[in-house]
């Protein structure tokens, strides 16, 4: 079995070396690579195949983290226009990158909005540029190599960038022995470049072929289909071919589509059911007992190009990777979703600068001193002389109130999960168990998410906060274990304390979300009697000041019998009401991941 | 009229190229009474190629055809090639006739009161005429507020020493079209003032010691897919129509789009070629409608049906109505009929009303179905 995933990681990084000859051959055709996996000496290697292969004179550059839109597209170049005295404009790093590569690092960590800057340049060839008075179009066509260093469940680039991207490879666990056998590189980059432009048209049954796969592969972005024709046209002229066969499809499929894929072929799922792990490419070379690149004049016996794009693509796919398909199940993960990246709210000074904007818009900002004087860096020889005239005497920088500049800043905010358990012995004992492993199972999830979770635990007179907002797993399985039950059920004073905790972690800029499990049977009032009626019209009170504040919340019955009161008091929360007679930990889990995915933009 | 051939594919790096520059090449005629025989031919690509897609494209023929329908909204999913055709709409609208001395390309026979350009020189404006392709202007993410709604020239502030207003976008965009891509993507303030604009029809500059007021019609184009975010309902409203656009599933029109894109990519004059006389087709059907368009009659039934559609589904204003009825209308002459009935209607409903329900926590449903469903109980009805 090991021997196996060492033949896979091989494979893995035989692909990442094809995929970076193949960029090299002509980096914009493809929009890019995702590049997967932590810095080290495999992304390293990478890159520096990608440096060899590509045409010498092409720029290869480094787009950090947080560039700012004029880095980024271009706008005045501040020193050159004080120096000249003429309006002088700076390129962006995009338009520097023509002809050759961009790399994205931790592309991860991207917002959309700011992707978003890149791919109109992607899609359009060319930067148009609306900046600081300068209305131009400069062209800008480069591949884009998108580093990843996403882990786990994290998400991943943000999915408009994904889209435009062709290539996606995996260098996590690409070993030193790997990167040893790497092949050699093949000369005469500059005859396959030329081979591309010459290339023969495609058959249009190999292009159906890739069409079909994608369809199969549940694949709905046309990008995908487009990109992989172009990447069977590529390694057709690496391979030295003047026209495309299947083999070249095939892998274009297995490089461009199948890391795609959202589900399998409604055939295939039985035949995976059955033996999963002879890759059906070998069954179908067998079957036909000669290589798939002889071509498609013959093709009445052996298997269709349509069969073996779409094996191959089966293929690459790996088998975990498979079995979350098979089931229907896969998340909106790497492969299109945004992932759920907490809302973004917008701040006067903190979070991530987004754009700098005039001060008059905002109060009390902080000045972004270096806008300020570039805004008013090209008025100077007017004002000067303005000032001269009318007061006979000269300030050295002339910087006047609209001139001012603030950062626009957006706060990347996480949510906080607060679990509101009734631990009274009329929600049985088990049930505690049942919410202790719900809690886990969404604090393991929430910790990948980098959101926080808290909990209240109410019983017998008194609500107790047994977690404050925390993102560890450690924490929070001990404050768990140690978790009492039996007793009343203070009903008021579990909503106040939970309703407390949302609020504090609403005034730290996070977004909360109260999650009550209860039965509802209200029986303690705030101060410690037993008694329902007082007890129930208390619970009310505290759950009306739930929905004027305006929280979010879930509250899941626990009981066997469902009862009217926790339904009466959901909707006094404005909250949702969600009946669990039988709930496992699992079922409970599941409940709150809905509210989560609903409650957020 | 020359024409670059190798476009901006083939520029170096670093050689930029005026935008305004680059619309004058779409094709402007200079002259007295002159008559375009036909624009200089679009490099985008051509609108009669696109394949499928069947309602982003009526709407935009829609508009082409009325635009005071008021622009499209394309939603939807990633790779459908909604700015593909968005882009290729220019190709399909007929010139129109600006005053050479103003900035804003008003009608040299009817200015627009709001242009002070043309307030102040109205003798001038009356004898020359230009004729420009309809502006197609496009809105990009990265664009600066002094872009987008014009701001003292900064060249002749340094060079000449003296204040100058360049217009920008919003001046360029006035009688044409203001595209946004991924415009639920665009920055908050710049939303701000694209709600103002676009509801108030003219631009109202106060910065650097400037006072500047020019009109700004335009038809707000936008695409984007849902979930990059939420768009804001008053800027939802300033759309006339909006496009639910999905990936096609079926094969043929996928293998078409595909190999159609393909051919564009790598020999574009040849596509573009090919193409020629089917967008000219398309292009001249377009015009026949817009001229049909006063002579093709919305009868009192039609309007009626038109408000009992926006009350059952429960739209706010008249807005709703009145894009049905422009729509329907834009229908019939597109199609060659005189009057504007049910059938035209049923078919616009989704499109105009879809972006202005409001959200029913009641009824998951989505706004398409429904539209449908209240389009086929009032029509069977």
């Amino acid at each position: 079995m090991t021997a196996h995933a060492g033949d896979e990681q091989q494979s893995a990084w035989n692909d990442a070396v094809l995929t970076a000859d193949l960029l090299a051959l002509d980096p914009h055709a493809f929009g890019g690579v995702i590049v997967h996996g932590m810095a080290g000496p495999a992304r390293d290697a990478w890159l520096a195949r990608v440096r060899i292969q590509l045409d010498h004179a092409a720029p290869m550059l480094r787009v950090p983290l947080h560039t700012s839109a004029d880095r980024l597209l271009g706008g005045i170049d501040l020193a050159a226009t004080l120096g000249t005295g003429r309006r002088v404009q700076e390129d962006g790093v995009l338009v520097r990158a023509h002809g050759g590569i961009a790399i994205l690092a931790m592309a991860e960590r991207w917002l959309p909005a700011a992707a978003a800057l890149i791919t109109s340049v992607i899609d359009a060839g060319e930067v148009v540029l609306e900046r600081d008075g300068f209305a131009v179009r400069t062209a800008a066509q480069f591949g884009l190599v998108a580093l990843d260093e996403s882990m786990g469940d994290e998400t991943g680039p943000p999915a408009i960038l994904v889209d435009r991207l062709a290539f996606r490879i995996d260098l996590d666990g690409v070993s030193a022995g790997d990167l040893a056998d790497t092949a050699p590189v093949a000369m005469g980059a500059a005859a396959a470049r030329a081979r591309v432009t010459a290339m023969a048209p495609v058959n249009s049954e190999i292009v159906r072929a890739l069409c079909h796969t994608a369809l199969e592969l549940g694949v709905g972005s046309l990008r995908a289909p487009v990109h992989a024709l172009a990447v069977a046209r590529a390694h057709a002229a690496l391979a030295g071919r003047t026209a495309v066969v299947a083999e070249d499809a095939a892998i274009a499929a297995r490089l461009v589509l199948a890391p795609r894929a959202t589900c399998l072929p409604a055939d295939s799922l039985e035949e995976q059911d059955a033996a999963p792990e002879p890759p059906p490419e070998q069954a179908a070379e067998n079957d036909s007992a000669r290589q798939p690149d002889d071509g498609l004049d013959d093709a009445q016996s052996g298997p269709t190009p349509e069969d073996i794009i779409l094996a191959a693509a089966l293929a690459a796919i790996p088998p975990g990777l498979l079995q979350t398909l098979a089931k229907g199940e896969r998340k909106a993960s790497r492969a299109g979703g945004e992932g759920r990246a907490g809302a973004h709210r917008k701040s006067v000074n903190r979070g991530r600068a987004t754009g700098v904007r005039l001060a008059s818009a905002a109060r009390g900002a902080r000045l972004n001193v270096l806008a300020t004087l570039r805004a008013a860096a090209p008025w100077q020889r007017l004002r000067r002389a303005a000032v001269a005239r009318h007061q006979g005497l000269r300030a050295r920088i002339e910087v006047r109130r609209e001139d001012f500049r603030v950062n626009h800043y957006k706060l990347r905010t996480g949510t906080t999960i607060i679990f509101a358990v009734d631990a009274s012995g009329s929600s049985a004992l088990h049930r505690l168990t049942e919410a202790k492993g719900a809690v886990e199972l969404l604090l393991a999830e929430c910790y990948a998410r980098r959101d926080s979770v808290a909990l209240v635990a109410f019983r017998g007179t008194a609500a107790e906060v047994r977690l404050p907002p925390s993102r560890s797993l450690v924490r929070a399985k001990r404050s768990l274990a140690g978790l009492p039950g039996g007793g009343g059920t203070p009903m008021a004073a579990g909503i106040d304390a939970a309703a407390e905790l949302a609020a504090t972690a609403r005034r730290k800029g996070d977004t909360p979300l109260m999650v009550f499990l209860t039965d509802g049977r209200a029986n303690v009032s705030r101060d410690g009697k037993a008694g329902r009626g007082e007890a129930e019209k208390q619970a009310l009170e505290a759950a009306r000041a739930i929905q004027l504040a305006g929280l979010a919340v879930v509250l899941l019955d626990t009981s066997p019998q469902p009862h009217p009161f926790a339904r009466r008091l959901a909707v006094e929360m404005g909250g949702r009401y969600v009946p669990l007679p039988v709930a496992g930990a699992e079922a409970i889990s599941a409940a709150v991941q809905r509210e989560l995915v609903s409650s957020q933009p | 009229m020359a024409l670059d051939d190798d476009g901006p594919f083939a520029r170096p790096a670093g050689v930029a190229q005026s935008i305004e520059e680059s619309e004058m090449r779409r094709g402007a005629v200079e002259g007295l009474d002159v008559i375009a025989t036909g624009t200089v031919p679009s490099r985008e690509f051509p609108f009669s190629a696109i394949a499928g897609q069947e309602e982003m494209k009526l709407a935009l023929m829609l508009v082409a055809i009325d635009p005071s329908i008021g622009g499209v909204l394309a939603l939807g999913d990633r790779g459908t090639g909604k700015s593909t055709a968005v882009r290729a709409l220019a190709a399909l609208l007929p010139p129109i006739r600006v005053a050479a001395s103003c900035p804003y390309n008003c009608d040299p026979e009817h200015p627009s009161g709001a242009c002070e350009v043309c307030s102040t020189h109205p003798s001038a404006t009356a004898r020359r005429a230009l004729i420009k392709p309809v502006p197609m202007v496009d809105l990009p993410l990265g664009a600066t507020e002094d872009r987008v709604v014009g701001a003292l020239d900064i060249e002749r502030a340094l060079v000449d020493g003296v204040k100058v207003f360049q217009p920008g976008l919003l001046a360029r965009a006035n009688r044409g079209f203001l595209y946004i891509d991924e415009v639920n993507l665009l920055e908050d303030h710049l939303v701000d003032l694209l709600i103002d604009v676009a509801a108030s029809g003219e631009n109202v500059v106060e910065r650097e010691g400037l006072s500047v007021r020019h009109p700004a019609r335009f038809v707000l184009v936008g695409s984007g897919n849902p979930e990059e975010g939420e768009l804001r309902p008053q800027l939802l409203d300033r759309f006339g129509l909006s496009a639910d656009v999905r990936t096609p599933l079926d094969i043929d029109t996928r293998v078409t789009i595909v190999e159609r894109r393909d051919a564009f990519e790598r020999h574009r004059e040849r596509f573009l070629e090919t193409w020629q006389p089917a967008e000219e087709a398309l292009r001249r059907t377009v015009i026949a409608a817009r001229e049909r368009l006063g002579s093709t009659d919305v009868p009192a039934t039609t309007l009626r049906r038109a408000a009992e559609l926006c009350v059952r589904v429960g739209t706010d204003g008249l807005r709703g109505e009145l894009t049905l009825m422009r729509a329907a209308r834009a229908l019939a002459s597109l199609e060659g009929d005189t009057v504007a009935g049910d059938a035209h209607l049923r078919r616009v409903a989704p499109a105009c009303l879809r972006h202005r329900l409001r959200r029913s926590p009641l009824d998951d449903a989505g706004s398409t179905v429904r539209i449908e469903r209240a389009v086929s109980e009032i029509f069977t009805a």
